[in-house]
């Protein structure tokens, strides 16, 4: 079956079996393979993309369901080039680490702050708790959202208050000879 | 290592894109990639005429195989090839060494001995073609009864997994023994105080978010293969891939992309990774094959599964005297761990854990089950998960019957820093520690004589609130290679450092990133070493056609050893750059001092030269000593002398529900001592992750079988992860002890929360059940699992409780 839709602006037709995944369809016929399939069960939230403006699994969506709708994946997320705030955000505060539940969980957290620019740390936490990350714990992941509701234009000099700005907190005990790094 | 270095660490100047020269919170460079989708991992792959792979597995766990018949498989459209066992025993290749040296099926031929084994592979053209497949072939099975319950599996009359092996009429693989028995009996029965504790660490698995997968392509003009595979060790694997396959290693290409996560779960060799490889040859084509999530969960590498019993000796004062275990370890169907071959039990013998032990003594035997293969892997730190949470739940277990504080019981036994370095009763040598300082931070930061306080108030309402701590010993930095090998291959790695004309630097790694953030730490270990800013230098890695040899990633090895190598050879680098100062500004090499990437002249420092400006000598028509050859590179092989030891201070706070048995995590402070820490960000990172795996890990994560061998963890729906709701924000501190040994002083790190943080969890939730008399329970403790504690009988959570 024939399907159309705009991705990322643009608009796309495909022949496409009636039962292709949706997540597979931007993977493998338009090759946008920032959203990952991670789990097929609607649970771990690393196909989480954009349609008609709503965060959607992928990987429980058909690419026929998507005829005529407007998708937004991660590759769109940049504006011009510069990272979108909630990108920084990830950026300054180690928000990801290998990267693979990254693109959905951005995606999650644009949406988020599109509705709740200030969004409390529960809101946060609530926001992605339909997403698994098995790298960072979630910790960095609120702050990052948080940077981003605190930098809604983002920063140029985003490197510049990396430094400046600290981690969380890790307290230390520092002896004269071993100051713990900050 | 000198105190200058550690100083280096604390004060990195800026270099002009403000990042520190040397040691201290910088941005990452990979996060660039992953934060446009520009990610490269293995499903993102696509090669021109690429095919795509599928595995037929078994639905059984034990069941001989009658028949295989694969003719509608074959005729359907699309499909280019139907693999069997049978097909592959006429190459040879139907089974494959194990890193235990064992042996494990790649297709069955036989039998199939677990749920999910592999029995036929399709190549296709498309992946719903294969799948579709997958479904016309026709396999009949006769069922055999499974052994499934681990401690039954020596039983006589249990039925014979490995009838395979010639001779075999039982399920044992191992007896290994560790410590003194003797002198444990004395200890023992000499002792005040016995106490005895059964504890399950149950089968757990990595689970990492992105599955398993490989695309292979055999070249059949140039007898190359070119693997990408989703390898925490490529080196080891191409290795592997030689003395296998007989395809000879210089025709081997591995290529670990980005990974998405691995844990251990990406370091056996799988028979999808030998499948892809086959389909290519078989079908002249690329294949790529990625497992979906259930096959992740069922086959392959789990970890865990030690049935423990514990005995602990003690003064009715509370000065621990001896601590002995029995083990019976369930590997699964084939022993696949991946171990270093002298440790059959990994390290697990440093369960002595952080204590000043008179005797010790551990017996593991190992059995096979109608259970998937694997068992060193999630960031165990081969088997030190299981050795801590063996004695910090026996020494809470301990506390209990003593009336004895568990903190102060641990404060009364721990090493004191005059004693290092220790070595244990079962033989390791600890390099450095300060112990209490950590655990008085750690309580210090809870406030833990207030949590006391509060959870007594509580407690006189009726309200169920726990403290639970932990205080771990980590080991890791595999080697040395005279005690440490897999498969024969020393515990070393490798690393080549080349600096440019102009000073921008390439240093290659034999180590894997999975997410830790090599490509940002490792340079700027070497910009610690060479002052060269770490946005100058390019780290390659996962490319065995453009790195040196090594092991690879895991165990927390990255630092210790490969670290240890990168800081070794940009030494070198340094040193070379020396002569060639010493040349251009005419003087002996005695008299330069390095500072900041530059070799001055002793008092005169406006006589020298940048690093920057060595390397354009150094490639000029500058002449140079005798002997010394130009250009500035070094490679160097980092054999470690020794283990590192890190080590830390947990306090858990929990809140249980009275009327459903719900854990809440309310509270978790770590503080962690790793030695200097390269980038604080990144430390800081791994300990949340470990602490969050800790959570899952006590809480929720477990893979359990029913009486059939079913397994009942084979999805996300089913295998429960925490999410970010059963995370508390976690409080970290930190001490500085450095590693005497390591040229850093640093010691690794990635895998000490998820090896200290699940006794803190269980020893939380077992004290806040302390008012129905609760003594032990087995993780996960699910609300069912704690409510069943509540009522006096904790069910086993390696079994169907249904």
């Amino acid at each position: 079956m024939q399907v159309t839709m705009t991705v990322n602006g643009d608009e796309v037709t495909r022949d496409v079996e009636p039962r292709l995944l949706l997540v597979h369809f931007v993977r493998d016929h338009l090759g946008l393979t920032g959203t990952h399939w991670g789990c097929d069960t609607s649970n771990c939230g690393a196909c989480v993309l954009w349609m008609d403006g709503e965060p959607v699994k992928s990987c429980t969506v058909l690419a026929a369901m998507a005829h005529g709708r407007t998708l937004r994946t991660v590759e769109d997320l940049d504006r011009g080039g510069e990272l979108d705030p909630v990108q920084q955000g990830f950026m300054q505060c180690h928000g990801l680490q290998c990267g693979f539940c990254t693109p959905g969980m951005l995606m999650t957290a644009r949406h988020l702050l599109d509705d709740v620019p200030d969004p409390s740390e529960l809101q946060i936490r609530e926001a992605i708790s339909g997403q698994i990350c098995r790298c960072t714990g979630y910790e960095n992941i609120v702050h990052a959202v948080r940077w981003a509701a605190e930098h809604p234009g983002g920063s140029a000099g985003a490197d510049a208050d990396a430094m400046s700005e600290s981690s969380p907190a890790t307290a230390g005990q520092a002896d004269s000879d071993q100051e713990v790094p900050a | 290592m000198t105190a200058a270095d550690v100083d280096a660490g604390a004060t990195a100047p800026l270099s002009e894109a403000g990042n520190p020269i040397g040691f201290g919170r910088m941005l990452r460079k990979e996060d660039a990639r992953f934060l446009r989708g520009q990610g490269h991992y293995i499903d993102d792959i696509q090669l021109p005429g690429m095919l795509h792979g599928a595995i037929l597995r078994s639905p059984l766990a034990h069941a001989r195989i009658v028949s295989i018949d694969t003719t509608a498989a074959e005729a359907l459209p699309g499909v280019r090839a139907v693999i069997t066992g049978a097909t592959l025993e006429t190459l040879g290749l139907a089974w494959m060494p194990t890193l235990s040296n064992d042996v494990q099926a790649v297709l069955a031929t036989d039998k199939v001995r677990f749920q999910g084994q592999e029995v036929a592979f399709v190549v296709a053209d498309d992946r719903y073609a294969a799948r579709d497949a997958l479904e016309l072939i026709d396999v009949e099975y006769d069922p055999l009864a499974p052994v499934i319950d681990a401690r039954r599996a020596l039983d006589e009359g249990a039925p014979v997994i490995r009838d395979d092996v010639e001779g075999k009429a039982d399920n044992h693989i191992f007896d290994w023994e560790s410590g003194d028995a003797a002198r444990c009996d004395e200890v023992f029965a000499s002792a005040d105080v016995v106490v005895a504790q059964d504890m399950l660490y149950p089968r757990s698995h990595p689970a990492p978010l992105e599955t398993c997968g490989s695309v292979a392509h055999m070249d059949k003009v140039t007898g190359k293969l070119t693997a990408w595979i989703t390898s925490q060790a490529p080196h080891a694997h191409r290795t592997v891939y030689a003395l296998v396959a007989g395809l000879p290693e210089h025709k081997i290409q591995v290529i670990s992309p980005d990974i998405g996560g691995g844990f251990g779960n990406k370091v056996p060799i799988y028979p999808g990774y030998v499948l892809a490889v086959v389909g290519s040859i078989v079908t002249g084509k690329p294949v790529k094959w990625v497992e979906d999530r259930s096959e992740n969960l069922m086959s392959t590498g789990f970890a865990r599964d030690y049935h423990m019993h514990g005995e602990i000796a003690a003064t009715r004062d509370g000065e621990i005297l001896g601590l002995r275990v029995d083990v019976i370890a369930d590997h699964g169907a084939f022993n696949a761990s991946a171990n270093p071959t002298k440790y059959p039990a990994g390290f697990f013998n440093i369960f002595t854990g952080s204590y000043d032990l008179r005797a010790a003594h551990c017996k593991v035997t190992g059995v096979y089950s109608n259970k998937a293969p694997g068992g060193v892997a999630y960031a165990c730190s081969f088997r030190i998960t299981e050795a801590v949470y063996l004695v910090e739940r026996i020494v809470d277990v301990l506390a209990d019957e003593l009336g004895i504080d568990p903190a102060e019981l641990r404060m009364r036994n721990l090493l004191r820093p005059e004693q290092f370095p220790y070595t244990t009763q079962t033989g390791w040598e600890y390099d450095s520690g300060e112990y209490p300082r950590a655990l008085r931070l750690a309580l210090d930061l809870a406030g833990y004589d207030e949590l006391r306080r509060e959870q007594a108030a509580k407690r006189e309402r009726g309200e169920l609130m726990g403290i639970g701590l932990s205080f771990f010993t980590e080991g890791v930095g595999a080697g040395p290679r005279k005690h440490m090998d897999i498969l024969g291959l020393g515990m070393a790695d490798g690393c080549e450092l080349r600096v440019h004309p102009t000073g921008k630097a390439v240093v290659r790694l034999s180590v894997q990133t999975q997410g830790q953030g090599h490509e940002t730490t490792f340079a700027q270990i070497v910009s610690s070493q060479l002052g060269i800013p770490p946005e100058d230098i390019e780290v390659v890695h996962g490319d065995t056609d453009q790195t040196p040899f090594g092991l690879g990633t895991y165990g927390s090895r990255s630092t210790p050893v490969s670290g240890a190598a990168a800081a070794v050879v940009a030494q070198r680098v340094r040193d070379k750059a020396r002569i060639v100062a010493a040349a251009a500004l005419e003087c002996s090499p005695d008299d330069l001092e390095w500072e900041h990437g530059r070799w001055f002249v002793k008092g005169d420092p406006t006589q020298g030269r940048t690093i920057q400006e060595i390397a354009m000598l150094s490639h000029s028509a500058l002449e140079l000593p005798e002997g010394v050859e130009g250009h500035l590179d070094a490679s160097a092989v980092y054999n470690p002398p020794n283990l590192t030891y890190p080590f830390g201070a947990y306090v858990c706070v929990v809140d249980v529900d009275p009327g459903t048995g719900q854990v809440r995590v309310r509270r978790f402070v770590a503080v962690d001592d790793c030695g200097p820490r390269i980038n604080p960000m990144i430390v800081e990172g791994q300990i949340h992750g470990g602490l969050a795996e800790g959570v899952g890990m006590a809480l929720m994560q477990a893979i359990a079988f029913d009486e059939d061998g079913n397994c009942l963890g084979g999805s996300f729906m089913d295998y429960l992860l925490p999410t970010s709701m059963e995370c508390p924000a976690w409080e970290l501190g930190a001490t500085v002890t450095p590693s005497p040994h390591h040229p850093l002083g640093v010691k690794g790190v990635g895998e000490s929360a998820t090896v200290g943080s699940p006794a803190a969890v269980v020893n939380a939730v077992i004290d806040a059940l302390e008012p129905f008399g609760v003594r032990h329970a087995d993780m996960p403790l699910t609300p069912a699992q704690v409510w069943l504690a509540m009522q006096g009988r904790p069910a086993r959570t390696d079994l169907a409780t249904t």
